[in-house]
C-alpha cells in the first residue's frame, strides 16, 4: 500500500503537526487574549500580522523565513550565537515555519471566543474572589472550550497540508523534513501515481473528515456563552 | 450572624468618589450605616450603578475613598486600592451572570471555595435554604427561569460571607410575578443575616419594603441621605410625589380577629386595622399607606365603611402633579401623606397647623 518513504513522511508529518499545534495553543492563547482585550493601537497591526498567512503565498513566507533564519540572516546570527546552529533544513525550523503559517487558524477562533465571553463573567468571577489568572483558567478557558477544539483541529489539519514553506526552508530531507505534501510531489515527479494517490487521497479524506467533525459535532459552537 | 468585629473602630460605611464619565460625572460623599439595607434610589442615568461599581472596585479612575466598618478598601490619596477580588464583598448584577459552564451547585461553590475557612460566616446550606434552591442544585444555568437564576446569583454572593453585599437592581430584569417570588427572600435576607446591603433600585415599592436607609441620587450627586421613612415623606424630595408616594409606619399587633380575617395594630397615631389574619399578637409589622389611599375630613366621619381614621395635623402642603397637592400629616408623631386635588384642599382651607382626620382606604403589610 504505502512504501517506506511514504510511511516515513506520514510519521514526520504527524509529528510536525502535533508539535506545531501544541506550540500554537501555548503561544496563541496569550496572543489571542491580548488581541481580544487590548485597546492599544498595536491591536490592528498585530492582528494583521497574524492574519497574513491567510493571504500570503506560503512560498513567500518560506522565502523570507529562509533569509531571516539562514546563516547570514539576523535570526540566524542570533541562533548561532546561542549555539543552536541555523534552523533552515531542520525539524525545528519546520516547526517555526508551521507555527507562523498556521497561526491565524488557532488565534482567530480563540480571539473570537474570548471576545464573545465579554466583560461580565470576568467581573462576576472577580467579585467571587478569583484573581485574574484564576479567572482565566476557571472561567475563560472552560467557556472557550469549543473554540479550543476548533483551534486545535484547524491548526493541526492546516499544518498537515503545508507545502510551500516546507519546500522553501525545509528542503526535502527524508525522515527530517520530507513531509507528506512534499512526498506526494516527489511521487508525481517520479510518475509513481499509485503512491501519490494513496497519500493525496488520504489527505483529502482526512481533511474532509476533520471539517465534517467540526461542523457536525459542534452545532452549537456559534452560540454565545449565555446566562 | 455576629457583627464583623465590635472593636473594629469606626462602624459604618464611608464612601466618596469623584469621577468623570462620558456623559456625566459622579461626585458623592456618603456616610452610611454599617448594617441593614441602604437603598440607592434615583432615575436611570443618575449614577446608581456607577456608584456601586466604584464601591466594588470594578470602576477605577478619578479619586475615591472607601472604608467598610473600620477597614479601608480604597484610599486613592494614600495609594491604597484593593483589587476587586481582594474585597470581601458580594455583588449581584442586574442580570444573574451565572457561569454558563457550571451547574448551580458549582456556581454556588465558585466563590465559597475561594474564601478561607476562618472567614466563612454564612453556611452554604443557609444560603441555599434562604433562597429555596434545594431542588435546583444539579441544573445548568441555561435551563433556569430568570427568577431562579437571580436567586442563585444572590445565594452565590452570600456564600462568600461578604462584609458588604452590593445589589444592582437584582429584580429589574424580572417581570412582576418573578419579582413577587424573590422579594420575600430578600426580606428574609434582611431579617436573618447581619450584613450591610447596598441595594440599587428605581422602584419605590422595593425601597419601601426593603430599605432602612435611603440615598437619593440625581445626575451623579447625592440629593438626600437618611432613614427611609423620613425621606419618603419629605415633601421637598421626589419620592414623596406622584402615584407611588407612600408613608411607612411601624405597628405592633395587639389583637387578631380570625373570623373577620383582620388584625389590629397599635402605632403612635392610634389603632390600625389590617386585612391579614396570619399575624400574631405582639408581632412588629411595617405598614405602607399610599398617599392616594388617604382622604381628609375636618370632622370625624361616622357611618363610613372606612375603618382606619386617624386624627392628624397638617404639617405641609406641596404641589404635586397638575391639579393635585400632596399633604404632609403628623398623626401622633407618625408621618402620613395624603394626595388630594387642589380643589378639595382649597375647599377644606388646609393650611399647616390645620387639624384634620385622615381616612385610610387601604394599607399593605410589608412584613
Amino acid at each position: 500500500m504505502l512504501d517506506d518513504a511514504s510511511l516515513q513522511a506520514l510519521a514526520l508529518t504527524l509529528r510536525l503537526a502535533a508539535t506545531t499545534t501544541a506550540v500554537l495553543l501555548l503561544v496563541g492563547t496569550p496572543l489571542a487574549w491580548w488581541l481580544a482585550r487590548t485597546r492599544s493601537w498595536l491591536k490592528g497591526p498585530v492582528g494583521a500580522m497574524v492574519a497574513l498567512p491567510l493571504v500570503l503565498p506560503p512560498v513567500v513566507l518560506g522565502f523570507y523565513l529562509l533569509v531571516l533564519m539562514g546563516p547570514n540572516g539576523p535570526v540566524g546570527q542570533l541562533t548561532q550565537s546561542l549555539g543552536w546552529g541555523v534552523l533552515p533544513f531542520t525539524f525545528a525550523g519546520l516547526v517555526v515555519g508551521s507555527v507562523l503559517y498556521s497561526m491565524p487558524f488557532v488565534v482567530q477562533p480563540l480571539q473570537n471566543a474570548f471576545e464573545a465571553i465579554g466583560e461580565r463573567p470576568l467581573e462576576a468571577a472577580a467579585t467571587l474572589r478569583a484573581s485574574p489568572l484564576d479567572t482565566f483558567f476557571s472561567v475563560v478557558m472552560p467557556l472557550a472550550r469549543p473554540a479550543y477544539l476548533t483551534a486545535a483541529v484547524m491548526g493541526f489539519a492546516h499544518t498537515v497540508g503545508e507545502f510551500g514553506i516546507v519546500l522553501m526552508m525545509g528542503g526535502n530531507i527524508p525522515g527530517k523534513t520530507r513531509v507528506m505534501s512534499v512526498q506526494i510531489y516527489d511521487h508525481v515527479e517520479a510518475l509513481e501515481y499509485r503512491q501519490a494517490h494513496w497519500l493525496a487521497g488520504g489527505l483529502l479524506v482526512f481533511s474532509f473528515l476533520v471539517l465534517l467533525a467540526l461542523y457536525v459535532l459542534q452545532p452549537g459552537r456559534r452560540k454565545g456563552p449565555g446566562a | 450572624m455576629r457583627p464583623v468585629d465590635p472593636a473594629a473602630g469606626v462602624a459604618g460605611i464611608s464612601a466618596s468618589f469623584r469621577r468623570a464619565f462620558a456623559d456625566f460625572s459622579l461626585d458623592v460623599s456618603l456616610a452610611l450605616p454599617g448594617r441593614g439595607v441602604t437603598a440607592i434610589f434615583g432615575p436611570s442615568g443618575s449614577g446608581k450603578t456607577s456608584l456601586l461599581r466604584s464601591i466594588a472596585g470594578l470602576e477605577r479612575a478619578g479619586s475615591g475613598y472607601l472604608s467598610v466598618n473600620g477597614e479601608v478598601w480604597q484610599d486613592d490619596a494614600a495609594g491604597v486600592f484593593l483589587p476587586v477580588h481582594q474585597r470581601p464583598l458580594g455583588y449581584v448584577f442586574q442580570e444573574a451572570s451565572l457561569f454558563a459552564h457550571l451547574d448551580v451547585a458549582r456556581n454556588l461553590d465558585f466563590g465559597l471555595r475561594r474564601v478561607p475557612l476562618a472567614q466563612r460566616r454564612v453556611p452554604l446550606e443557609q444560603a441555599i435554604e434562604l433562597l429555596g434552591l434545594q431542588k435546583l442544585m444539579q441544573r445548568m444555568p441555561g435551563t433556569l427561569s430568570g427568577g431562579e437564576r437571580q436567586r442563585v446569583a444572590i445565594a452565590r454572593a452570600l456564600a462568600t460571607s461578604p462584609r458588604l453585599l452590593l445589589m444592582d437592581e437584582p429584580l429589574a430584569s424580572l417581570d412582576i410575578a418573578r419579582k413577587a417570588e424573590i422579594l420575600p427572600y430578600l426580606e428574609r435576607l434582611h431579617d436573618e443575616l447581619d450584613m450591610p446591603v447596598l441595594y440599587v433600585s428605581h422602584a419605590p415599592d422595593e425601597v419601601a419594603r426593603l430599605a432602612d436607609h435611603l440615598v437619593l441620587l440625581d445626575a451623579g450627586r447625592v440629593t438626600a441621605s437618611g432613614p427611609t421613612r423620613e425621606l419618603m415623606t419629605r415633601l421637598d424630595l421626589p419620592l414623596a410625589h406622584g402615584d407611588a408616594a407612600a408613608a411607612v409606619i411601624d405597628a405592633v399587633i395587639s389583637a387578631v380577629e380570625p373570623a373577620w380575617h383582620m388584625s389590629h395594630g397599635e402605632f403612635s397615631g392610634g389603632r390600625i386595622s389590617l386585612l391579614n389574619p396570619s399575624l400574631e399578637v405582639g408581632q412588629r409589622v411595617r405598614v405602607r399607606i399610599q398617599a392616594r389611599d388617604v382622604s381628609l375630613t375636618l370632622e370625624r366621619q361616622t357611618g363610613t365603611s372606612v375603618q382606619n381614621i386617624f386624627a392628624a395635623t397638617v404639617t405641609a402642603l406641596s404641589a404635586d402633579s397638575p391639579g393635585q397637592v400632596m399633604v404632609g400629616l403628623d398623626a401622633g408623631g407618625s408621618v402620613l401623606l395624603a394626595r388630594l386635588t387642589q380643589k378639595s384642599a382649597e375647599a377644606l382651607q388646609l393650611r399647616p397647623g390645620s387639624r384634620v382626620f385622615a381616612q385610610v382606604k387601604g394599607v399593605a403589610v410589608l412584613g
